[in-house]
C-alpha cells in the first residue's frame, strides 16, 4: 500500500526539478527570515540566487545542534510567533533542548509523512494504533498521532509506560500496529512472557520503531517474540519529528519523504560529500518547512544512501538503517567502536539476552572496554570453569567483530536497566 | 540415589548472597549443606535442600538464574584418610570430580560429602562396589 503515490512513486527527473524549486525557496526564506543564515551566509559571500542546481547546496555551510541552541528558544524560526501553532523540544538529555516550532502547514506536512510511513507499515483506516511513544514536548508520541488521524485509523494514545495496561488494552482493544521504541518493544515482550500471554493469540500485526539505533537481531528478537513485522522509522525534532523515513515491508532500508526533506552524506572528518551507497554522516534540509527552515543540518547519524525502485514500487531515495552515531561513536584506544557492533556480536551468540551496557573506562591512561551481559538460563551452569568459558568465547567474539580486547561481565539477569523511553547502552566514564 | 543440588548465580554484588538466602528463608527451606565458588566477578551458591523445587521456583520469582544438577551424597567415614579412600575409588574408576563439599552435620558417625563428578551413574557404581554408603536423595531430603 502507499499513501501518496504522486509523491512517492516520482520520477527521478519529475523530483528533481520539484526538489530543486522548493530548495531555492527554503533558502530563500531561511536567509530572509532567520538572522542566523542570514549571517552565516554572507560571512559565506553566498546569495540564495547562487542555487542554480541541487549540487549548490553543498556550497552552503552546515547547521547543527550547537547552533539551534543558541537560539533557544525562538531565535531560528522563520515565521513571527503568531504563525507558530505546535512547539516541541528534543530531550535536552545532552543539554540544552532545542525547540522546534511548527506553523498550521507544517503540521500538515507532518502528518502527510506520518501517514506515508504508517501505509508502508501496512496500516490502514481499519486498524487501531497503540501509540506507545511519550506524549508532550517529545515529538514521537505527536508524530504517529497525527499521522494516524490522517490515515482515519484508531488512535489509542496510551503513551509511554505502564506496561501492565499496555498488554491488557492490546487483548482488549485487538491492538494491530504498535509504535515504540525497539527496546520498549523487548521489555513489552519480556512482560508479555511472564504474565503468560500467548502472542501468537494476539492481532498485533506490525510495529514501527524507533528513536534509538537498534540492530538486524533485535529485530528478529522482536519479530519473534512479540508476533509480528517490525519495521524502522526515523525522525528527529530539528527537522520536523518522525516521519522522515521508514521502513516498507521490503526491509530493504528506509524511504525518505524526500519531496520533504533532502538528504545528503558527508564524510564526519572531511565533511566533504560522499556518493550514494557510501557510509557517512546524514544531512537533511527541509524543503517545505515554514516554522523553522533548517539548511544542511547535520544529523550526527551515520548511514548510506541507496537508489532506485524499491521492490515496494516506491522510487524515494532509500537510507540504511542507523548504525552509529558521529559523535557517541567510541573512540577506544583511537579505535573508532559502535555500540552496534557490539551488540550485533553479542546477539549471533546463542542464549544471550537482548540486554546489555557498555561500560568505558581509562584506569591507567588506556581505555577499557566493559561489557556487562545477563547471565540467561541458557548460559548459566554451576561450574565456574563453564561459566569462563562462556565469558571468553563472548570475549573472543566481540574481539573479532570491532578488533579490541574487551572485559566481559556476567550479571543476573534483569539486573540490567531496562527503558520505558531511549535505552542507556553506553556508559562513558572516561575523563577527557 | 541422586541427589538435586539447587546453583544460584550470584553477582558480585554487595548483599547478592543474603537476599538468595532470604529467599530460601521466606520458603520456609532450611539448608542442609552448601558451597560457594567465586571468582572475581560471579560467585555460584551450591545447596542441598529438603525440596528443591520449592526453592528452585521461589529464587526464580525473585530473578535468580537457578539451575538443577544431579549430585552424589556419600557417607564417608570421619577419621583420617576417610575421604581420600572415596576418591581413590572414583580415580581407579577414571571418573573425574568436578567439585566436592561436605555437610556440616553427620549421619551417625559418618560424615557426608557432596560429590560432582563427570558422569553421576558409574561414579555410584564404583563406589557401591567399593562398599561405600552412597545416600538416597529421600534420607538427604529429609536429614
Amino acid at each position: 500500500m502507499i499513501w501518496n503515490k504522486a509523491a512517492e512513486c516520482m520520477s527521478d527527473n519529475k523530483r528533481q526539478e520539484l526538489q530543486l524549486q522548493r530548495l531555492k525557496d527554503a533558502v530563500n526564506r531561511a536567509y530572509s527570515n532567520v538572522p542566523y543564515y542570514k549571517k552565516r551566509y554572507t560571512k559565506n559571500r553566498f546569495k540564495p540566487s547562487d542555487i542554480k542546481k541541487l549540487a549548490d547546496l553543498a556550497k552552503l555551510p552546515f547547521s547543527s545542534k550547537a547552533e539551534l541552541r543558541e537560539g533557544y528558544p525562538f531565535n531560528m524560526f522563520a515565521v513571527p510567533m503568531n504563525e507558530i501553532v505546535e512547539v516541541h523540544t528534543s530531550s535536552g538529555t545532552t543539554g540544552t533542548p532545542v525547540v522546534a516550532g511548527y506553523t498550521k502547514n507544517d503540521i500538515a506536512i507532518w502528518s502527510e509523512v506520518m501517514a506515508r510511513a504508517l501505509t508502508m507499515a501496512g496500516t490502514t483506516k481499519d486498524d487501531i494504533v497503540q501509540n506507545c511513544y511519550g506524549y508532550g514536548l517529545f515529538t514521537g508520541g505527536i508524530g504517529i498521532h497525527y499521522g494516524t488521524q490522517r490515515i482515519g485509523a484508531t488512535i489509542v494514545p496510551i503513551s509511554a509506560g505502564q506496561t501492565k495496561r499496555q498488554l491488557q488494552v492490546m487483548i482488549d482493544f485487538g491492538t494491530t500496529i504498535i509504535t515504540c521504541t525497539p527496546s520498549y518493544a523487548l521489555y513489552l515482550a519480556e512482560a508479555a512472557n511472564e504474565a503468560g500471554i500467548n502472542m501468537k493469540k494476539i492481532k498485533l500485526r506490525a510495529g514501527c520503531f524507533g528513536a534509538e539505533m537498534w540492530t538486524e537481531s533485535i529485530r528478529n528478537e522482536i519479530e519473534k517474540r512479540l508476533n509480528l513485522t517490525a519495521l524502522n522509522i526515523y525522525g528527529l525534532t530539528e527537522i520536523i519529528g518522525p516521519g522522515v523515513a521508514q521502513e516498507c515491508e521490503a526491509k530493504d532500508g528506509l524511504h525518505i519523504s524526500e519531496d520533504h526533506f533532502y538528504p545528503e552524506i558527508i564524510s564526519p572528518e572531511t565533511l566533504q560529500p560522499l556518493a550514494d551507497g557510501e557510509k557517512g554522516e546524514l544531512v537533511l534540509t527541509t524543503l517545505t518547512r515554514e516554522g523553522m527552515p533548517m539548511i544542511r543540518f547535520r544529523t550526527k547519524d551515520i548511514t548510506a544512501l541507496h537508489r532506485g525502485r524499491c521492490a515496494c514500487g516506491r522510487t524515494t531515495v532509500r537510507m540504511e538503517r542507523i548504525t552509529g552515531r558521529s559523535d557517541d561513536m567510541l573512540k577506544i584506544r583511537g579505535v573508532i567502536v559502535f555500540p552496534s557492533q557490539i551488540e550485533k556480536a553479542l546477539l549471533e551468540m546463542k542464549g544471550i539476552e537482548p540486554h546489555y551496557q557498555i561500560i568505558v573506562t581509562r584506569p591507567q591512561h588506556l581505555d577499557e572496554i566493559e561489557v556487562k551481559v545477563e547471565a540467561s538460563k541458557e548460559i548459566f551452569s554451576d561450574e565456574v570453569r563453564h561459566l569462563e568459558s562462556v565469558r571468553d568465547k563472548i570475549e573472543n567474539h566481540i574481539e573479532r567483530a570491532i578488533g579490541l580486547r574487551v572485559k566481559v561481565t556476567l550479571v543476573e539477569p534483569k539486573s540490567l536497566p531496562r527503558s520505558e523511553g531511549k535505552a542507556v547502552r553506553v556508559i562513558d566514564k572516561r575523563v577527557l | 540415589m541422586k541427589v538435586k543440588q539447587i546453583s544460584v548465580f550470584l553477582e558480585n554484588r554487595k548483599g547478592r548472597l543474603q537476599e538468595a538466602l532470604e529467599t530460601i528463608a521466606a520458603a520456609k527451606l532450611s539448608i542442609r549443606a552448601l558451597s560457594i565458588a567465586d571468582t572475581a566477578d560471579f560467585g555460584i551458591l551450591r545447596l542441598i535442600l529438603p525440596d528443591p523445587d520449592k526453592a528452585k521456583k521461589a529464587l526464580q520469582k525473585n530473578n535468580f538464574t537457578v539451575r538443577e544438577n544431579d549430585v552424589i551424597v556419600v557417607e564417608v567415614p570421619d577419621k583420617p584418610g576417610g575421604l581420600a579412600g572415596v576418591l581413590k575409588v572414583l580415580n581407579d574408576a577414571n571418573i573425574n570430580v568436578e567439585y566436592l563439599y561436605a555437610f556440616v552435620e553427620k549421619s551417625g558417625k559418618k560424615a557426608l560429602v557432596v560429590l560432582r563428578t563427570e558422569k553421576i551413574e558409574p561414579a555410584v557404581k564404583a563406589l557401591r562396589k567399593a562398599d561405600i554408603e552412597v545416600m538416597p536423595s529421600e534420607k538427604v531430603y529429609s536429614l
